[in-house]
């Protein structure tokens, strides 16, 4: 069912954390669908002065997909401009896990919401 | 380490029916409706398998009716006592906890304006007889209550279900796919009309079933053809199929006492030793009154499917009432019938111990299981604990 990339990223899944003195948080998610996913990000500056995402970590209830998607997006939002973060999309995820199950491409979409709803949050907070 | 304990949702084909079903395929091939020797060879099989089934569950041969399996005997039960009775009433009474072959036969019959109570279970998936009783109506044709519940394992009062049918003249059908070879059944004595059955649960080949019809019981076919067993079910009989089922069933007859013993004692250490090892850990279903080798697990704040596939990855096969592990995306509609909310739903394990599983096999669950749940309540943002 699943590709060899989305079972790498679930057996071994990277920054499945939670970050304690994070700079914003993202939750996304509903219990009944079953996939729940909070996104925890630490932003700093770039040589440019341009901010950046300088950690990222997720903690994840759900499925193998929920589990890798989870994975995927910290590693292709780490480093990347706050800017360049909110263009990642689930088509990003998906195709970096060398694609999802139909049914589960859902899984794909939540991970970016948590991470794009973390970097609203985040800039929410800056201008109060 | 190849570790199968999801025999609820099939079960290897035992030896000896691959052995007696041999036979059927090339050297004894015949259609048993042949007048010549090919087809009478291919006719006594049938009959004599027919014999056997019966004496499984205490019935007359004429009134086992060989089928595709469980969901067809399912269906031909419910729809064609359905259509056959619809001038007397049109009110049918089953469960919430039903296999969707049976709720969903019904729904499809609710589109035809039949109406259908579904009636509640206690949190430990128990039907009351009472409420059974409670809904029945001068309208009510049929009732249908599953023998063992697949997912949580929960034995249900047939018997007396049986008696207030019998008292009220409402026909009773019971969906016995989970019990039938596994604990002893006696049509005679639990009251049932119709019963449905199904050979790969208990190491026969998939593709059989049987519906027990009881003598008097009026049926029609939900397959019309060439009036194929006793004008109930068309189509040319799949004899090895049947032959496999009868000596499935006949070894399930000899052995049953002895495979319900060593597989409660496998499910019970199972049980005790996760519970203590694994915090925030509950059993699914009644504690006593359940299949002997089916165990049912929540564990809070994980999900069915990542732990599947942790436990596959170490070589052990289960099943989950999780929504992600369905097609529909949908939690288990049982567990959501004992009160479990969607999350905890989500956080299910089903293990269904059968005759082969060894206690080396069970240590070996019991290892592993803790860890993996550890593994993903760590990653998960519900658990607050370490």
């Amino acid at each position: 069912m699943y590709s060899e990339k989305v079972m790498e990223h679930f057996k071994h899944p990277h920054n499945l954390k939670e970050i304690h003195n994070a700079d914003a948080i993202g939750k996304v998610g509903n219990p009944t669908c079953g996939d729940i996913m909070w996104c925890y990000i630490k932003v700093g500056k770039n040589e440019k002065g341009e901010e950046i995402i300088e950690d990222i970590g997720v903690k994840t209830f759900g499925c193998v997909a929920a589990i890798a998607t989870s994975s995927m997006i910290t590693d292709l939002a780490k480093g990347k401009t706050l800017d360049e973060a909110m263009r990642l999309t689930r088509d990003n995820v998906k195709d970096a896990l060398d694609g999802l199950p139909p049914i589960k491409v859902h899984c794909s979409n939540l991970a970016a919401d948590a991470l794009h709803d973390a970097i609203k949050n985040y800039r929410e907070k800056k201008k109060v | 380490m190849r570790v199968y304990m999801d025999h609820a949702a099939t079960t290897a084909v035992d030896k000896e029916v691959v052995e007696a079903m041999k036979p059927y395929f090339s050297e004894k091939f015949g259609n048993a409706s042949s007048l010549h020797q090919f087809g009478q060879e291919a006719k006594e099989a049938l009959e004599n398998s027919r014999e056997t089934v019966a004496k499984l569950i205490n019935a007359e041969p004429m009134e086992i009716i060989f089928t595709s399996g469980g969901t067809e005997s399912d269906n031909m039960a419910i729809k064609e006592i359905a259509w056959i009775n619809k001038e007397k009433g049109n009110h049918i009474i089953t469960t919430r906890i039903e296999h969707h072959a049976v709720e969903n036969t019904c729904r499809f019959l609710e589109k035809q304006g039949f109406k259908v109570t579904y009636l509640n279970v206690d949190k430990f998936g128990l039907v009351n007889p009472k409420d059974v009783e409670k809904a029945i109506t001068k309208e009510t044709i049929l009732i249908s209550v599953m023998h063992a519940n697949n997912e949580i394992g929960t034995m249900e009062p047939i018997e007396e279900i049986g008696k207030i049918c019998r008292e009220k003249k409402v026909i009773f059908h019971t969906d016995a796919v989970q019990t039938v070879g596994k604990i002893p059944i006696d049509v005679k004595k639990m009251n049932v009309d119709l019963l449905s059955a199904s050979s790969h649960k208990l190491y026969g080949p998939k593709g059989v079933g049987f519906l027990y019809i009881r003598q008097g019981i009026k049926m029609q076919p939900l397959l019309h053809g060439g009036n194929h067993e006793f004008c109930l079910r068309s189509g040319t009989e799949n004899i090895a199929g049947i032959v496999g089922f009868a000596k499935a069933c006949e070894l399930a007859k000899r052995d049953m006492k002895k495979r319900a013993e060593y597989e409660k004692r496998l499910a019970d250490k199972i049980v005790k030793e996760i519970l203590q090892k694994i915090p925030e850990s509950w059993l699914n279903g009644h504690p006593e009154k359940r299949l002997p080798g089916n165990v049912n697990f929540r564990f809070k704040c994980i999900e069915g499917e990542s732990m599947l596939i942790h436990l596959d990855d170490k070589g052990i096969a289960a099943s989950t009432g999780s929504a992600c592990s369905t097609k529909d995306l949908k939690p288990s509609h049982v567990l959501l019938a004992i009160g479990l909310s969607p999350v905890d739903a989500h956080g299910s394990l089903r293990i269904s111990l059968g005759k082969d599983n060894t206690e080396e096999e069970v240590d070996y669950l019991i290892e592993v299981l803790p860890e993996i749940v550890s593994s993903l309540r760590k990653v998960s943002p519900l658990w607050k604990g370490d």
